[in-house]
């Protein structure tokens, strides 16, 4: 794999093949403070969004205070400086998931936008009556409500690839589907909810060879495992920046060149143009024909920056730090609270940083709201995944998530803050 | 510590008065929090203007539980327009707890089922009073 180079900064928070988040957590300043009730912040909902580090919240705060300009307009120091940086961005994003170039970069807000801008300007030219549109059962509601809305205009249709009771993808039942041959397969690299881990290489190949295009939602597996969009070879890969370390507002689509040439725009207005006059208009060149408006400037510079940090760190690294947090969390929870159920794959291999789970006869807004009070921050509803709670019938779960920077520490006070709320719920 | 999950919260959530169905019901409402998970099936039977008997079902965190149970108690027995009058502030006092913002959907979900369950026996309640 991509053994980047190391700076300085990297070194004391990486030891050989592992990272030592005990020193990345330094690099975070949200992780020294304390909750209301005086408890050192766990924070165990990177899943929903990460924490950053000083670095980033540097180049934000180095923008807003030294060089706030427009890009791509001022013919002044600060303009160019500006665009310079934003660019330089687009080329460390490009790097980090290993684009063949950095015009198949296209900075959105998050993941969300770059899937709607698919569904807009791809979707709307390519999906036509009675076309169908494959997906699974384990989306995230972010890719699946704009296919909802453009099969419904389009009067086309929606397959779903079922899961396994563990919750992980039936691909023989996949192979089975190809054959109605969807227009588009789109599914997640990893389960927001579950943390499966899904064959993103082996789906494209087949989805490829039955002539769909491809759509993955990289949002969840970006900040934690090794993302190279060339072996992978999708159409599209989407992704937030804020889940990997970056400010909210940030956000990437990866397409192939060829497709992005040939899509129309998605929005329209300053920017993604090249030459206006009052009847028609001609584009500008990608990326930039789909990045219409003033874009969150200090927002993509500071996932740039992000993109950098996690290079360095190293994406293998990364990725073996989760899987043993998994196999940690997983051992403790099943020693120490045998009677909590969990969800998804058992095993670490095939899993993300993420543990869902339910204690028995207490609703997890009850399991959130008493671990909140010693300082652990778990997600607890639906994770925007409805349909996949439904499948397991499941009102609801609480979910523990982790980054670079979680340790077993935070693990521990998730075991201790459970038997508190079996306590308090008289479920001991 | 724990200013939400008091004990008498906790022992209608375990113990919830007015659970389960009820004989000759009039008028029934299903009322769910899609985002929580929260479900309540809320049951009334209405008899000479008085609401004769009442139930509920379903099931959802501790809070919505609670919140269910102790205003079903309020409303038993009593007037139906008793019912109508009630309000967020009748719901939060039954509760005696401070509901954060996040929770108010929770502590709710129990009114709002009153409210629509009222609605289906076509009384006129409070809500329907301060939209009018």
């Amino acid at each position: 794999m991509t053994i980047t180079a190391e700076t300085p900064t990297a070194q004391s928070r990486i030891a050989g093949s592992r990272l030592i988040p005990e020193e990345i957590r330094k690099d975070f300043p949200i992780l020294s403070t304390t909750t209301s009730t005086g408890k050192p912040l766990v924070y165990l909902d990177s899943a929903s969004s990460s924490q950053k580090p000083q670095v980033v919240i540097d180049a934000v705060d180095e923008f807003y205070g030294n060089y706030n300009a427009n890009v791509h307009r001022g013919i002044y120091e600060i303009g160019e400086r500006a665009t310079a940086a934003y660019e330089a961005a687009r080329a460390s994003v490009a790097k980090f998931i290993n684009a063949g170039s950095w015009r198949e970069i296209v900075f959105t807000r998050n993941a969300t936008e770059a899937i709607n801008l698919v569904a807009y300007s791809w979707g709307r030219k390519n999906i036509e009556r009675g076309d169908a549109i494959l997906l699974t059962e384990m989306e995230h509601h972010a890719n699946l409500v704009p296919w909802q809305l453009l099969v419904q205009e389009k009067d086309g249709d929606l397959e779903f690839i079922p899961i396994t009771d563990d919750g992980q993808l039936r691909l023989d039942v996949f192979e089975v589907l190809l054959k109605l041959k969807p227009k588009l397969v789109a599914f997640t690299h990893v389960s927001n909810t579950l943390g499966t881990i899904n064959p993103v290489i082996e789906m494209t190949r087949m989805a490829h060879a039955a002539g769909a295009k491809v759509l993955v939602d990289g949002a969840q597996a970006v900040p934690h495992v090794p993302v190279d969009v060339q072996a992978i070879d999708a159409d599209f890969y989407v992704f937030s920046g804020h889940k990997m370390l970056g400010p909210t507002g940030s956000g990437a689509l990866w397409a192939k060149r060829e497709l992005l040439e040939s899509m129309p725009p998605f929005l329209a207005g300053g920017e993604m143009i090249r030459e206006v006059h009052l009847r028609r208009s001609e584009w500008n060149e990608v990326p930039w024909k789909f990045e219409a408006g003033t874009p969150d400037i200090a927002a993509e510079i500071g996932l740039g920056v992000a993109a950098d940090y996690l290079r360095e760190l190293g994406m293998d690294r990364v990725r073996e730090h989760e899987k043993e947090l998994v196999t940690y969390a997983l051992v403790q929870l099943m020693s120490k609270h045998p009677d909590v159920a969990l969800y998804g794959p058992l095993d670490a291999g095939l899993r993300g940083g993420v543990v869902p789970f339910n204690i028995p006869d207490v609703h997890p807004h009850d399991v959130a709201q008493v671990l909140d009070r010693f300082g652990v921050a778990v997600r607890a509803g639906h994770h925007c995944t409805m349909p996949l709670h439904e499948r397991l019938d499941l009102p609801a779960t609480v979910r523990a998530s982790f980054n670079v920077y979680t340790t077993k520490a935070d693990i521990d006070a998730l075991i201790s803050g459970i038997t508190e709320v079996k306590r308090l719920f008289g479920s001991a | 510590m724990d200013d939400l999950y008091r004990d008498y919260i906790l022992e209608h959530y375990r113990r919830p008065h007015n659970f389960g169905p009820i004989e000759g019901a009039t008028a029934s409402h299903e009322g769910a929090n899609p985002l929580c998970g929260d479900r309540i099936t809320l049951q009334l039977r209405v008899l000479g203007g008085k609401v004769d008997g009442v139930g509920f079902t379903g099931r959802g965190c501790a809070i919505s539980q609670a919140s269910a149970s102790l205003l079903t108690d309020e409303i038993k027995g009593k007037g139906v327009e008793h019912a109508a009058e009630m309000g967020q502030q009748d719901v939060l006092d039954l509760l005696g707890i401070e509901i954060s913002p996040a929770r108010m959907k929770c502590a709710m979900l129990s009114l709002d089922t009153l409210q629509k369950t009222l609605a289906d026996a076509q009384v006129p309640t409070a809500a329907d009073k301060a939209t009018a």
